[in-house]
């Protein structure tokens, strides 16, 4: 109100953004904040996640977390699209939490977002950028290119830069400029190009793909090799392993190509090879 | 009765107005005239200038300003309010490049305009924006667009549109002459938009600003003299058909 002005009251001292810095309040229904104008969490003054938490991870006392880490992406672009294969383990230190996790997350029927690093910061965040796609799409009556979608996760890493996040994730999908990958991660990097694999077992996995990788392959062979990039690396790395699950990006949205237990894919290859 | 209703502006009154949303616009008509044309590969600005005061430099007052490269605007109404506005959308614009990589669309910044001027209308202890705007330009797949905005924070997309003074009677040139023949080449709809504004300026082609965005071409501010060539052009044209005419009855 007038008056309240007059006095010089002021409504948004109560804010208080990450770190402590007072940031004015924006309406959350607002068109035009893509992505984080309002902080998510909002954290204490004074408080560092990173020093905060690693007593627990890293240190040598009684109460030791291990957070769910560990796993091997790709994603390549070649001439029919772009083909995202992931593995599917959870593991939490020394326990595998689960054979069957699922790491690709469906954005809409023309986006895919794949997740490495930390299970939960992967899930949160990449649940958080499908929504703001939805809106996006909602507010503009046309869907979020993929430059876009990845340039929205990538700012929200960078807003909360040192504190601990980790996560490796690619975002692809098919808009009006044609097949897109962009490689996001936890530093906030973004990076657009046609091949990118992510995770521990990545190193197994490039060099599967980069020795046998052409743009002009066809879609079997794509296929073929995608799964057996991410088969030799759960083979080698131990944090990686499960079912291979397979998707090919088209002009026309993504389809589910497989979900291939790599148990069976490695007897499979080492028959092959006899 | 109004008395009760119009002075603070989140209060509406019996009969379901927002009297200072309506006094804006009062204030909006008051406003120079300007006139905004979609053509087929062009969009055109005119707006009349407001004779200056012999001492006063000319060109320290501007009612054309662009947004972005392919997006500009024309307003009537309060000339300090649409600096402002111009402000935010500017930066806005550029707000978009960054996040979403590609340039806004027309729909998209009138929008964002759209909603500042609604803000306003339902805020404490601030007034509503004294503009109307017309925002032309094109978006990235080249479709040539023209929206017009008002205080109360709605916006339409338009063929042709004007606002300020005497924006009635432009309108009702523009529903008479607006064809697909007056728009067909980008001289033609210029042409439309001088005779448009000709038709409630006074003292001819001298008080007439012009502006042109073209595809894939930034924005163009029309020296006088081409408004004058214009000008002349149409007079011409006009003293032809006045022969035509007489020859017609004669015969």
């Amino acid at each position: 109100m007038a008056l309240l002005d007059v006095c010089g009251y002021r409504d948004g001292d109560r804010s208080a953004g990450p770190f402590g810095t007072r940031g004015t309040v924006m309406d959350r229904s607002s068109h035009f904040s893509f992505g984080m104008k309002t902080a998510e969490f909002a954290v204490p003054v004074g408080v560092d996640p990173q020093a905060f938490l690693s007593p627990y991870t890293a240190g040598e006392g009684d109460v030791r977390i291990h957070l769910n880490h560990g796993t091997t992406t790709l994603a390549f672009k070649f001439q029919h699209g772009v083909v995202v294969a992931v593995d599917s383990r959870a593991s939490a230190g020394n326990y595998i939490a689960s054979k069957d996790a699922n790491k690709v997350i469906e954005i809409n029927p023309y986006l895919l977002g794949t997740m490495s690093g930390s299970a939960a910061d992967c899930q949160y965040w990449e649940r958080l950028l499908a929504k703001e796609c939805r809106l996006f799409k909602l507010r503009n009556k046309e869907r979020i290119s993929v430059c876009a979608a990845s340039k929205l996760l990538s700012n929200m890493m960078c807003e909360y830069r040192g504190m601990g996040l980790s996560m490796g994730s690619m975002i692809c999908g098919w808009d009006k400029q044609g097949p897109g990958l962009y490689y996001v991660d936890d530093n906030g990097t973004r990076l657009s190009g046609q091949l990118f694999s992510t995770g521990c077992g990545s190193s197994y996995a490039y060099g599967v793909v980069d020795s046998g990788y052409r743009y002009d392959l066809s879609v079997e062979e794509a296929y073929d090799l995608g799964r057996r990039a991410i088969a030799h690396a759960t083979h080698r790395d131990a944090y990686s392993g499960g079912v291979v699950n397979l998707y090919h990006m088209r002009q026309d949205g993504w389809i589910k190509i497989c979900k291939d237990d790599v148990a069976e894919l490695i007897h499979q290859y080492a028959l092959e090879n006899k | 009765m109004t008395a009760r209703y119009d002075r603070a502006i989140t209060v509406f009154s019996p009969d379901g107005h927002l009297f200072q949303v309506e006094y804006a616009q009062e204030a909006v008509k008051k406003g120079s005239t300007a006139v905004g044309i979609r053509g087929k590969n062009i969009v055109v600005l005119g707006v009349e200038k407001k004779s200056v005061a012999k001492l006063q430099e000319e060109r320290t007052v501007r009612k054309i300003c662009a947004l972005d490269e392919h997006v500009c605007m024309a307003f009537a109404g309060l000339t300090a309010d649409a600096r402002i506005v111009i402000n935010r959308a500017r930066v806005e614009c550029q707000s978009h490049r960054l996040t979403v990589e590609d340039p806004v669309t027309v729909e998209y910044i009138t929008r964002y305009i759209a909603t500042l001027k609604q803000r306003y209308t339902q805020s404490n202890g601030r007034r509503p924006f004294g503009i109307s705007a017309l925002i032309v330009g094109f978006d990235y797949d080249g479709t040539p667009r023209l929206y017009q905005t008002d205080p109360s924070g709605t916006y339409h997309a338009w063929k042709a549109n004007a606002i300020g003074r005497s924006a009635k009677t432009v309108r009702e040139f523009l529903e008479k002459n607006y064809t697909e023949e007056a728009i067909a080449t980008d001289k033609e709809a210029m042409k439309l938009a001088i005779k448009a504004l000709l038709e409630v300026v006074q003292s001819g082609g001298k008080n007439i600003e012009l502006a042109i965005i073209g595809r894939n071409q930034p924005l163009k501010i029309l020296e006088s003299k081409e408004i004058e060539t214009l000008v002349a052009e149409i007079e011409k044209e006009k003293e032809e058909e006045a022969e035509k005419k007489k020859q017609k009855k004669t015969t």
